[in-house]
């Protein structure tokens, strides 16, 4: 099957079956390597993409769902202000340790901050507890979302 | 304090780099290594615009060696960070010498000679500026990127000097006046790591991002027994999936770190190769070692306790008499599980074997085991192996060993195009080297005055005769051994078919958990506060143990840990109910550390509600953000571990397969941590690991102080319910 989606603002076709993952669809496909496998099934967070601004978990998302969604990656995340922001604390606090999982805790945290500006910390526990972090980065994870809305760190 | 372990020469040779500029390169020859002389060296370019390309010769996995080493470098080169770019060395132990990410040996090994590589690089620059200025080398010194000559206020760049540099010939490192510390620029102040910017950028950098053209995918499906053989296989189905090229039956071997059996499905993308997989309804052939669980493991070990050691590994003083003189006799057994690494990469390798070449993209932690196992199984000789370091999504010891690069190299000498081979998570957690479980047996005696006068510990783990499992032995050298009069260390081991291997601190991070909470009864019976008990035991500040050998234990350094841990922590303030401080200390990879922790119990869940870390790894932390990150990843790696994770055994082969029953900590459970560095007039060594093992004891301990519960089996899971 043949489907066309807006990837980080470009129009793609690809050419492949309706429950090929859109994860596998971006890596292999569209060779948009910075979206992680992880899991494969939805525990993990390493694959998260947005679907019009939703995070959405790429492993588990069949390319046919997409529909004319728009696909955001962390390749394209800059385009959104609060992206680049978080992008910016991430780098200031030098957040990653092998940083697999960085990607996927950036939309999530993008996501957050997009519909809640000023997290609390139980808000920035609910959103990001999908995301793991095998180096165990969630202190500084914590201090960027608070630094990229502005917020001191208690 | 500590003598070097190793004593170096360092040989330099210089050449004009291509396109221009200074090119260095070092071999340093370590007479100490037990495998024979290696040569260790370093790259080091400086180019007419004045930037310096600095090779750095250890893998990558999250540790930050990618961005300290080249700091030690940079520092004594003299040049400004800005301008220094960070770039892989090549796996070639023959130019870099030891090229491992593992033991927390880097900084303790290249501090030295990585400093005395810069200064060389110095040492020629200014060379070139004495002669160009017609003035004598000693009136010369330097700013970051610039000789320059005080008397006259001439300066002259860095890259200005290259050329001429090159063709100086190296001094003798021995002779390099190295700076003084208090003069360090760079070292000692927190530099982002070197690839943070590509990483929150998406760029690519770990060994699944790799892209050759041509390149196709795979998957290889083994066995759930280890190493048992395929019995069939439905290969055309796979190969009738669409995008699938091929599907074969490995035949392997037998060694568990070795190409074991399994059946391969390349194709044109990773998904197609997994649908491919699916369709393939492998039949196993019996293997004997199917009958292995989790509950026969136990039951062996449980008939050890029992029945006696096989034999003794250590015996001080007279345990037996120590004991029946005792004026109070503590036991209690204690056991931990096996447990998986899960770095958040799966494993995966890229390779490419064309006219007898071997071509490897790796995110491998020790490259060099990697290259014999892929020559000796390709048959083809080592020099053949070209074997490229990616970025790993985290080792914690898993990428030590090799068994996906030999898998890599394999099915890509069947197929006339690169393959990458990426596992699955369920492979990743199913088919680990996994930490092994152990089972603890202590006895311990007390005196009148509540002083330690007798130690016994029979540790059942796996092996046979005199030989352990990897990863699966036990030095008779922990502390209190060496402290108390009377210390019997007793071994038995039992055989096993499960693939066991270094994880983060490996030994340590299980030991640390039985000795300081046992340590923690011992204190209760003692009726003296664990800090005091702990302190108590520590003695005078001596050196148990030869002098500059690497397990010889420093009581006063402990101490000092300990000392500062107490302090920061608040120790003995009143909690309220439900509430508990634990400490505990323990001293691996040359690092001496103590660990409170203050946790919370509720309804049977317990929360960390804070952990405070005190830290002596010598004189100098090179990169305080990396070294905090190593500190805080391994106390929070360590609560995770040690709430949660086990890896059970049926039928031969390992029950859990994913997150969801494999469970990493989350966000919500990351308490805040304090962390101190105790800076002792010792050599810097390494980070990576030693935070670790007194962390489950601290945790544990600490949830004694609230519930009265002693957990003495990992994980603790739902014991509190
Ligand atoms: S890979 Fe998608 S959640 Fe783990
Ligand atoms: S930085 Fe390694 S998994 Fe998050």
């Amino acid at each position: 099957m043949a489907y066309t989606l807006t990837v980080n603002g470009s129009p793609h076709t690809v050419d492949t079956e309706p429950s090929t993952p859109l994860l596998w669809v971006l890596r292999d496909l569209l060779n948009l390597v910075g979206t992680k496998y992880g899991c494969g099934v939805a525990q993990c967070g390493a694959c998260t993409v947005h679907l019009d601004g939703a995070p959405v978990r790429a492993c588990v998302t069949p390319v046919s769902r997409v529909g004319s969604k728009a696909v955001t990656t962390i390749e394209g995340v800059a385009a959104n202000p609060v992206g680049a922001k978080v992008q910016q604390a991430w780098k200031s606090l030098d957040v990653p340790q092998c940083g697999y999982c960085q990607a996927g805790q950036i939309m999530s945290a993008t996501a957050l901050l997009t519909a809640t500006p000023k997290p609390t910390d139980s808000q920035i526990d609910e959103a990001m507890d999908g995301n793991l972090c095998r180096c165990a980065t969630y202190p500084r994870i914590r201090k960027a979302i608070k630094s990229a809305s502005g917020q001191a760190e208690a | 304090m500590n003598a070097p372990v190793l004593s170096r020469r360092l040989f330099l040779a210089s050449s004009t780099a291509v396109g221009g500029g200074l090119l260095l390169s070092f071999d340093i020859e370590g007479e100490a290594q037990a495998a024979g002389p290696a040569t260790l060296s370093a790259y080091l370019k400086v180019s007419p615009d004045g930037k310096a390309t600095i090779a750095s010769k250890i893998p990558e996995v999250g540790q930050g060696m990618r961005t300290a080493l080249p700091m030690i470098i940079a520092e004594e080169l003299d040049v400004a960070w800005e301008d220094v770019i960070v770039e892989q060395a090549l796996a070639d132990t023959k130019v870099y010498g030891r090229q491992v990410a593992g033991g927390s040996m880097a900084t303790t090994l290249e501090w030295d000679g990585m400093r005395r590589v810069g200064a060389a690089g110095r040492w020629m620059l200014i060379q070139a500026a004495a002669a160009k200025l017609n003035v004598p080398a000693a009136e010369l010194t330097t700013e970051p990127g610039r000789v320059v000559h005080v008397a006259s206020g001439r300066k002259l760049a860095y890259g200005d000097l290259a050329q001429a540099a090159a063709a100086i010939a190296p001094p003798d490192p021995k002779t390099l006046a190295l700076k003084d510390p208090k003069a360090f620029r760079i070292i000692g102040k927190s530099h982002v790591q070197t690839d943070t910017d590509a990483i929150v950028t998406g760029k690519p950098l770990f060994g699944i991002d790799v892209r050759l053209p041509g390149m196709v995918y795979a998957t290889f499906v083994k066995a759930p027994t280890y190493a048992a053989k395929v019995a069939s296989a439905d290969l055309a189905a796979a190969k009738a999936v669409k995008g699938v090229r091929d599907a074969f039956v490995v035949d392997g071997g037998t060694a568990l770190d070795g190409l074991l059996p399994g059946v391969a499905v390349v194709a044109d993308s990773w998904w197609a190769a997994r649908r491919g997989r699916n369709a393939l309804d492998v039949a196993w052939a019996d293997h004997p070692t199917s009958t292995q669980s989790t509950a026969s493991l136990a039951a062996k070990a449980a008939e050890f306790a029992k029945t006696g050691a096989q034999r003794a590994a250590r015996a001080d003083g007279d345990v037996a008499a120590a004991l029946k003189g005792a004026a109070k006799v503590v036991s209690a057994a204690y056991d931990y599980p096996f447990i998986a690494h899960a770095p958040l990469e799966p494993q995966n390798c890229t390779a490419r074997v064309k006219d007898g070449k071997v071509e490897i993209w790796a995110p491998t932690q020790n490259p060099e085991p990697g290259r014999a196992l892929v020559a000796k199984t390709l048959n083809v000789p080592p020099e053949n192996v070209t074997i490229h370091l990616v970025r790993c999504g985290g080792g914690f010891g898993r990428r030590l060993i090799n068994d996906y690069m030999v898998e890599a190299a394999f099915i890509a000498s069947k197929v006339d195009a690169p393959v990458q081979l990426i596992w699955t998570r369920e492979d990743d957690i199913q088919h680990d080297f996994y930490r092994p479980g152990g089972w603890h047996n202590f006895t311990a005696g007390l005196d009148a005055k509540g002083d330690l006068v007798a130690w016994r510990d029979h540790f059942v783990s796996f092996g046979e005769g005199e030989t352990f499992v990897r990863s699966g032995g036990m030095n008779s050298t922990q502390f209190p051994a060496g402290a108390v009069p009377n210390y019997l260390h007793e071994v038995s081991v039992m055989p096993l078919g499960i693939p066991t291997g270094p994880l983060r601190a490996p030994g340590n991070n299980a030991f640390g958990f039985v000795i300081q909470s046992f340590t923690d009864e011992v204190a209760l019976a003692a009726k003296t506060d664990p800090v005091e008990f702990r302190r108590k035991l520590l003695g005078e500040p001596r050196l148990i143990g030869p002098e500059g050998q690497n397990d010889s234990f420093h009581t006063g350094r402990m101490r000092g840990v300990l000392d500062l841990v107490a302090e920061k922590s608040g120790w003995g303030r009143k909690l309220p109910k439900g509430r508990g401080l634990g400490v505990a200390c323990h001293f691996s990879h040359l690092g001496y550390v103590a660990v409170v922790m203050e946790v919370s119990v509720a309804k049977g869940q317990v929360k960390v509600e804070k952990a405070w870390v005190a830290a002596d790894v010598g004189r100098q932390i090179i990169n305080p953000t990396g070294a905090d990150h190593q500190v805080q990843g391994s106390i929070l790696d360590a609560i995770g571990s040690t709430l949660h994770q086990k890896i059970t055994f049926e039928n031969g082969a390992a029950v859990e397969s994913n997150f969801g029953d494999f469970p990493l900590l989350r966000m919500s459970q990351a308490p805040p941590i304090e962390v101190h560095y105790l800076l002792s007039d010792n050599r810097p060594t390494g980070l990576g690991e030693p935070v670790l093992p007194p962390a489950p004891a601290a945790l544990c301990n600490a949830i004694f102080a609230a519930t009265g519960k002693r957990i003495r089996s990992l994980p603790v899971g739902d014991q509190l319910a």
